[in-house]
């Protein structure tokens, strides 16, 4: 390792910064080389992209200590641009795992509909951001990670040829993402300006002390930075893009986009409230809290009036289900305001189960897709009967989701989230809380119970033919291995979770930073 | 009684908890081969006798290994650490007040098994065909568990799990295997319920973060010591709400009526015999040591709504079973069972040892009898194609008497039994209960209790004159024609009742008791009449633990 050179130049730390950089290098040589490859061999950028992924996440190994950081300033050795603290590297995991998962569903996609090497590069571009976002420690860095996670996101989302939906979904999205961005960033400027400082840490101790006339400024600051990760996590009121969009683009995108999309705008609204802003706990807890309940509740009413015949129906039912699970996640940022930030791991352990059995579920909604493109809730009718383990995977995660046994993970990711929101005092949460799981509970166990019916559907309307009758598959598609290969490994982690669920919730008992 | 070693006796418990579940994951798998018997429902039906039947002979061997000269003390305990990051322990237990409760269990889920297995082919309880036996066998298991787990647990968050468990298989046996209107019946248990238990852990959670720890033997230990007055009461409100929707206690109790009717036969002896016990137990464990001074606070309120559930049940009852009120016989037990577990409530209000003796007892005489009404009602509405007191009836009565001698004898028998008939299970504990009412614990309201206790004792001249009533509208009548001509329609192709009658059935009279029915309910109607002669050999379990978990009740 170089020692620090003297004067302005900052050292760096390469060990440190390898996942992310691992991540972008990938991503680069995916898209020069899919400038040189032939046709017949684009599978092999798909392989690339998923050892790219894979070293990425191997590089965490070495750092697991979690005492490395690096952009350091040279005048003070504390305030560092990049942390790789047990924060950083749970999420980096979290985030690099789900987009692994991601780029496995998405290897038959990416034969026929999708052009391979664009799709590759965008994928892991934004999961490069995705990954430098829990990491940053000053505000710079942490809006350009955001924009370099989200802004490849819009063109995936965009990226099925010719198919109207897709890019109507994505241009709702990138309006909204934008104008979120721009409030953030002005929030920012108005940070800077009061605090003169953009590390985090500094920031903290600058608002501590903000001169009188100053103080406005920099309340209004804090409130607009919050807006544009509000918006990330799809909290309510900035939730009406989800539904839409996760319709709308690849399925594999949209399970990407309800994982790490999701974890990318939790870990920024931690870093910003945690780290930089704990003064303002004032501030934001009660907003953050009525946000919870706002978003949990909008979520799941949604779901629950999820037709069953709609097109689309499966993705949307869960698209607005993640919104609800949005609403759980910041219980226990909303706590942090009250209780300190210890609160947040409760948060991380729940985000970890959630992005297991959330990409479960999509992965088994692909595979189904395969042959009901339209994937309508009811096309999982008596799904047990054609695909027995496919349907018990279903239904585990949907459980899981839900909180009941046999989901045990998510039972006790959901204890772990109570049990923050009362160790605060927050009560009033933990109800409304309660309230949701009940209802979330009737969307998850219609559709689990649905599995398991008998196919027969005749009273289905809008089914015409069974199962086995439904338009046959063509064979020249793709086998579903990889979709297959999603399930099984999201099934065995989340049964092996619900026997042992330590591992994910040891992040709700010790302090992160 | 014998002499078996501590870590045998651990062994046991832990099998009793796990080997349902083991059971139930092997439901799903093929069977091996040596074990595939007739057919596929044939093996997996004997699969599910097999395993509850070795649970309950390892739960009369714990019984029988147990110290019952030191029932207060904890026996066969196992802790292990299983989430440090939330301070989980798997730590299980048995003493004098679990015990009775995982013998009742593992006997009734056993006579469940057994009755599947016997009917398999009549297409009543039991299903028949593709995937239905090996689902219906595994959710068996993991209900089984689950409320096994339930009375064996001594960590908040592991009753919680384990109380959570039950939910899905008992939606799932409802939803599937359940008569009319089973889909909204199905909804409304697990609702009602989930969002009782939600509450519940709200208080569960509470009690854990503010007194350092979730186990409840040290909690009850500490006396609600280290709780405030305002964390006690508040805890013991949420953890008291959930638990009343699962006893239920009025007027909570709306989802039971409609489960109960809508529930396989299995399903509803499994509900009133088992499930229902969870509600109570947690209060007698702990609501009543943990949080002794919400719980006083509270008292009064639980027996005046208890008292009213009595009377509120067996008006109900009344009413259901006058004539041309289309009462169903499923549903008006459930309304019955609204009343009996009134009384284990106010027992529990009392906070005296008489009470809540009265009330444990009161607990295990419910299960007993209801499991065999329900058996019964079962066995009557297979007969006669329904369970409709008025179709039943007709204009004389369903002369059970006549048609099925040794089953109207024995419907009659669980009936008097019920309504609390000295001599049999279901007196001592209404009996205890009401002792405990007229002289409450100190520091409750005693006017207040004297009220509570006169109209539980009107419920109880009521609950005599329902019973009476089915008893009469069902088992007396002229035999002359066969009321029950809809049950040959409503059972088209169906093989008449094997081995009890060959040729076919003259008009007029039914199949009576068949061998495996007989099986099923002696044990029952042994216990029964045990407990109703010789209640020692159950306080001699309780009163101890009971003596010692009140013993702070009054600080």
């Amino acid at each position: 390792m170089n020692p620090a050179a003297a004067g302005l130049v900052q050292s760096v730390d390469w060990q440190a910064i390898a996942p992310p950089t691992l991540t972008a290098v990938a991503a680069l040589a995916v898209l020069v080389a899919d400038l040189f490859t032939e046709e017949r061999r684009k599978p092999l950028l798909g392989a690339t992209a998923i050892a790219g992924l894979a070293a990425a996440l191997l590089a965490l190994i070495p750092l697991r200590a979690g005492d490395r950081s690096t952009f350091c300033l040279t005048t003070d050795a504390t305030a560092c641009s990049y942390t790789a603290d047990h924060f950083t590297l749970v999420i980096q995991f979290l985030v690099l795992g789900g987009a692994l998962l991601t780029a496995v569903l998405s290897l038959t996609d990416t034969r026929r509909e999708l052009p391979a090497g664009e799709y590759w590069f965008l994928l892991l571009a934004s999961a490069a951001g995705a990954a430098l976002l829990p990491a940053s420690r000053d505000l710079a860095t942490l809006v350009v990670a955001l924009e370099v996670a989200s802004l490849p996101a819009f063109a995936l989302v965009g990226l099925r040829r010719g198919d109207r939906r897709s890019s109507e979904a994505a241009l709702k999205f990138f309006l909204s993402s934008v104008t979120a961005t721009a409030v953030t960033l002005l929030g920012v400027s108005f940070v800077y300006a009061s605090t003169g400082t953009l590390h985090l840490t500094r920031v903290a101790a600058g608002l501590a002390e903000v001169p009188a006339p100053l103080d406005t400024l920099a309340t209004t600051g804090v409130a607009l930075t919050l807006v544009g990760f509000a918006f990330k996590t799809a909290a309510v009121p900035f939730h009406f893009w989800v539904p839409d969009t996760y319709a709308g683009a690849p399925l594999p995108v949209a399970g990407y986009l309800s994982v790490v999309g999701k974890a990318v705008g939790f870990t920024g609204l931690i870093l910003v409230t945690v780290v930089a802003f704990p003064g303002h706990a004032r501030v934001w807890g009660p907003v953050l809290a009525v946000l919870a309940a706002l978003t949990m509740t909008a979520g799941n009413v949604a779901a629950l009036r999820q037709s069953a015949t709609r097109a689309g129906g499966a993705v949307r039912l869960l698209a607005w289900s993640s919104v609800g699970q949005a609403g759980y996640l910041l219980v226990p940022i909303a706590a942090a305001a009250y209780a300190g930030g210890d609160r947040i791991g409760a948060t991380v352990a729940y985000a970890l189960m959630y992005a297991v059995v959330n990409l479960g579920a999509f992965s088994v909604a692909a595979l189904v897709a395969r042959t009901r493109p339209a994937n309508r809730i009811a096309d999982y009718r008596g799904l047990y009967a054609t695909r027995p383990l496919a349907a018990l995977a279903l239904g585990f995660f949907l459980l899981c989701l839900a909180g009941l046994p046999p989901g045990v993970i998510g039972l006790f990711a959901k204890v772990a989230v109570f049990s923050a929101a009362v160790d605060a005092g927050l009560g009033w949460l933990a109800v409304v809380m309660a309230v949701n799981v009940v209802v979330a509970l009737y969307y998850y166990l219609r559709w689990t119970a649905l599995l398991f019916r008998a196919p027969d559907a005749a009273g289905d309307s809008g089914a015409p033919v069974s199962a086995e009758g439904d338009r046959p598959v063509p064979s020249r598609r793709p086998r579903p291995a990889p979709a297959a290969v999603a399930v099984a490994v999201t099934a065995a982690a989340a049964v092996v979770l619900s026997g042992w669920p330590q591992p994910v919730l040891r992040f709700a008992a010790t302090t992160l930073f | 009684m014998i002499d078996i070693s501590e870590s045998v006796m651990r062994l046991l418990l832990v099998f009793i908890v796990a080997a349902p579940l083991v059971g139930a994951a092997a439901a799903l798998l093929p069977a091996p081969p040596g074990l595939r018997g007739t057919g596929p429902d044939q093996a997996v039906l004997r699969h599910g006798v097999t395993v509850t039947g070795a649970v309950l002979l390892a739960s009369l061997v714990l019984a029988a290994g147990f110290d019952h000269d030191d029932p207060s003390r904890m026996q066969a305990t196992t802790d292990l650490s299983w989430i440090p990051a939330l301070d989980v322990r798997i730590h299980l237990g048995v003493d004098g007040i679990s015990l009775p409760l995982i013998v009742l269990t593992s006997l009734l889920t056993f006579l469940c098994a057994l009755h599947s297995y016997a009917t398999r082919r009549s297409g009543s309880g039991a299903p028949a065909g593709g995937h239905s036996a090996r689902a219906f066998t595994a959710l068996l298991l993991v209900l089984a568990s689950g409320t096994l787990a339930t009375f064996a647990v001594l960590d908040l968050v592991l009753f919680f799990l384990a109380f959570e468990t039950v939910l899905i298989p008992m939606y799932f046996l409802i939803a599937r295997w359940g008569g009319a209107g089973r889909r909204a019946a199905a909804w409304k248990f697990i609702l009602y319920t989930l969002l009782g238990s939600v509450v519940m852990l709200l208080g569960l959670l509470l009690v854990g973060l503010q007194a350092g720890t979730f186990d409840m033997v040290a909690l009850a230990a500490g006396e609600g010591g280290g709780l405030t007055a305002t964390v006690q009461v508040t805890a013991a409100l949420a953890i008291g709400l959930g638990l009343a929707v699962k006893t239920p206690m009025w007027p909570l109790h709306t989802w039971l009526p409609d489960a109960h009717t809508a529930a396989p036969t299995v399903g509803s002896v499994l509900l009133a015999g088992v499930l229902l016990k969870m509600g109570t137990y947690g209060l007698v464990r702990i609501v009543l040591p943990i949080t002794p001074h919400g719980m006083q606070v509270l008292a009064p309120y639980l027996a005046g709504f208890a008292a009213v559930g009595i009377v509120y049940g067996s008006l109900a009852c009344l009413s259901l079973a006058r004539r041309g009120s289309g009462g169903d016989l499923k549903r008006l037990i459930a309304y019955s069972s609204v009343g009996h577990m009134g009384f284990v409530l106010l027992g529990i209000a009392s906070m005296t040892p008489t009470g809540v003796n009265g009330a444990l007892f009161a607990n295990v005489a419910h299960g007993l009898i209801t499991g065999l009404l329900f058996f019964l009602v079962g066995a009557v509405k297979e007969r006669y194609g329904t369970a409709d007191l008025d179709t039943l009836a007709g204009a004389g009565g369903a002369a059970l008497y006549g048609r099925a001698p040794r089953l109207g004898g024995l419907l009659a028998f669980a009936a008097v039994a019920s309504l609390g008939l000295p001599g049999l299970a279901g007196f001592w504990g209404e009996m205890l209960a009401m002792f405990g009412a007229f002289d409450p614990a100190e520091g409750l309201n005693r006017p207040a209790f004297l009220v509570f206790l006169s109209v539980a004792a009107f419920g109880t001249l009521l609950t005599a004159a329902y019973l009476l009533v089915v008893v009469r509208r069902v088992c007396m009548g002229a035999t002359a024609p066969v009321p029950g001509a809809p049950a040959e329609a409503a059972a088209p192709g169906r093989p008449g009742p094997a081995g009890a009658a060959g040729p076919p059935e003259p008009p007029g009279t039914l199949a009576d008791l068949r061998g495996h029915e007989a099986a099923a309910w002696t044990p029952l109607v042994a216990l029964t009449v045990l407990a109703g002669l010789w209640p020692a050999v159950l306080l001699g379990l309780t009163d101890p633990a009971v003596q010692q978990l009140l013993a702070g009740g009054r600080s």
